[in-house]
């Protein structure tokens, strides 16, 4: 676990020492505050529209900074060559690409804490109340979600060469995941077979970020908390496909010349 | 003899990646040993296998056939890795950090205890002369201090067997002084060199015991001297083994 937590250590170490997370942040703070500073027809409903966008933005800002990060990880090891000297030590590759994947998740979450920080801070100036519970729930299931991506990110990285390859697609698959996953099961009723079948098989087999980690409304609309079991059972579901994700990087990584 | 270094009929292969390519033979079954407190020279031309052969020393590539060995240990383990220390040819470090912090990352991977990498981060500082600079970011240093940063990450766990590949490839003659005079204290020190380059009166000066491959096959090994046999240097042996005749010849 020593050598894990070295590597993790780096890995944030790398992300506070970047501009990337900075700059989205800035942008960010600057378009809402910009938002709320705008009371359009004088209407007091305003601040839901503000906060969803708010929130599609820290959505939006989150996935360019996990997949990013994590997308260029190996790749700029492998590039700058700091993966010989790296590997010389007694490292193995799976302590290496777990050490990679909890560094880019732990650093992801010091960005959302920031995020929703901010959030909170924007929301409670117009509305004059702080709902944290929910702010937390809607947060650790943004942060599990991002747990996935990264790991999808990082199997992604170990099987396409150029960063920007991966990085394009796991931001195609993501997004289609969470805009249309949820239909898929439905459109597949309406397709003869084999389509039907293959839209079933892909369905079943994604994971599904949207419905159980998509917490935008709990606080955009103060929706009462969500039962503790449940969010135990998204945070269970989430760490098992970043595990399958992790074991099949671990696979791909394990007889890969680094030379 | 203590050998700390084996390799045993090692073959690698590289599969081509044009189509009906028949694979790259990089080296065709290796036999190499290496005594502990040797300082041995690995000689070969370019495209040799010197590299490959360290790269699966190191487990960087798996070998098609045969084995390989540290300390006894098969290099495929990680703890195999744990009493050497490794210079590449050409690296890059962690533009981001500081010496201080690189070599800090260093030891938390040797699992070194905290007062005992404070005392390593300090004498390796102070060996390869970066001192003054430990707390600047490695992305502002020369070339030179660079592979200074990479002599000094190599030997941060007090390492028994130092396996360095071309040290003193890119640097002035000062640098290639202070390496040299690295490897001579090491070797008064009892460590283990086993080392990779084209700079033969540099080997000739250091070394105990060198080899020498060509095309993947081990061509020579033993003592200097007896390396150089009749020959006149180091140099006319190694042309001579590796079958280099002179075009301006008559």
């Amino acid at each position: 676990m020593n050598n894990i937590f070295a590597v993790a250590g780096i890995v944030i170490k790398e992300l506070y020492r970047r501009k990337d997370f900075y700059v989205l942040f800035i942008l960010t703070v600057v378009i809402c505050l910009v938002m709320a500073s705008v009371n359009i027809y004088n209407d007091n409903e305003i601040i839901r529209y503000i906060k969803s966008i708010c929130l599609l933005l820290i959505w939006v800002s989150s996935l360019v900074i996990a997949i990013t990060t994590t997308a260029r990880q190996i790749p700029a090891e492998r590039e700058q060559r700091t993966l010989l000297p790296l590997l010389a030590k007694p490292l193995s590759r799976t302590q290496l690409i777990f050490g990679k994947f909890l560094g880019c998740w732990l650093a992801c979450g010091l960005v959302l804490v920031c995020f929703y920080a901010f959030f909170g801070a924007l929301a409670a100036s117009r509305e004059h109340h702080w709902p944290l519970l929910n702010y937390f729930q809607a947060a650790f299931l943004h942060w599990m979600t991002l747990g996935v991506v990264i790991a999808l990110t990082l199997l992604g990285s170990l099987v396409f060469a150029a960063p920007s390859s991966n990085s394009t697609i796991c931001f195609v698959a993501v997004a289609a995941i969470l805009c249309v996953g949820r239909y898929l099961d439905a459109v597949a009723l309406t397709r003869p077979e084999p389509v039907r079948s293959i839209l079933w098989t892909i369905y079943y087999a994604i994971p599904h970020l949207e419905i159980p980690f998509d917490m935008r409304n709990l606080i955009v609309h103060d929706w009462p908390l969500i039962g503790w079991k449940f969010i135990g059972l998204d945070a269970l579901y989430s760490l098992a496909y970043a595990t399958v994700f992790l074991v099949a990087a671990c696979l791909v990584f394990r007889r890969k010349a680094v030379n | 003899m203590n050998v700390i270094l084996r390799t045993d009929k090692l073959r690698v292969e590289f599969k081509s990646r044009e189509f009906r390519q028949s694979p790259k033979v990089a080296l065709r079954g290796l036999d190499l040993e290496v005594n502990a407190g040797d300082v041995f020279g690995f000689l070969g031309p370019n495209g040799a296998g010197k590299t490959t052969t360290i790269n699966v020393l190191l487990g960087f590539v798996q070998p098609t056939s045969g084995s390989a060995s540290l300390f006894g240990i098969d290099v495929r383990q990680p703890i195999a890795r744990q009493r050497i220390g490794y210079l590449p040819e050409l690296t890059y470090y962690y533009k981001f950090l500081t010496a201080e912090e690189l070599l800090r990352f260093y030891a938390r991977i040797f699992s070194l205890p905290r007062a005992e990498a404070d005392r390593r981060i300090d004498a390796v500082l102070k060996l390869v002369e970066l001192e003054s600079a430990r707390k600047r970011l490695i992305k502002t240093y020369s070339k030179g201090m660079q592979q200074r940063v990479g002599l000094a990450q190599a030997l941060i766990n007090n390492p028994d067997l130092l396996i360095l590949d071309e040290p003193t490839s890119g640097l002035d003659p000062l640098g290639r002084m202070k390496v040299r005079e690295i490897i001579q204290r090491l070797k008064t020190e009892g460590k283990t060199v086993f080392f990779s380059s084209h700079e033969l009166g540099e080997v000739e000066t250091v070394c105990d015991r060198v080899a020498i491959i060509s095309e993947g096959e081990l061509k020579a090994v033993g003592r200097v001297g007896d390396i150089m046999g009749r020959h006149a240097s180091l140099e006319k042996a190694f042309l001579d083994i590796v079958g280099y005749q002179s075009q301006s010849a008559p």
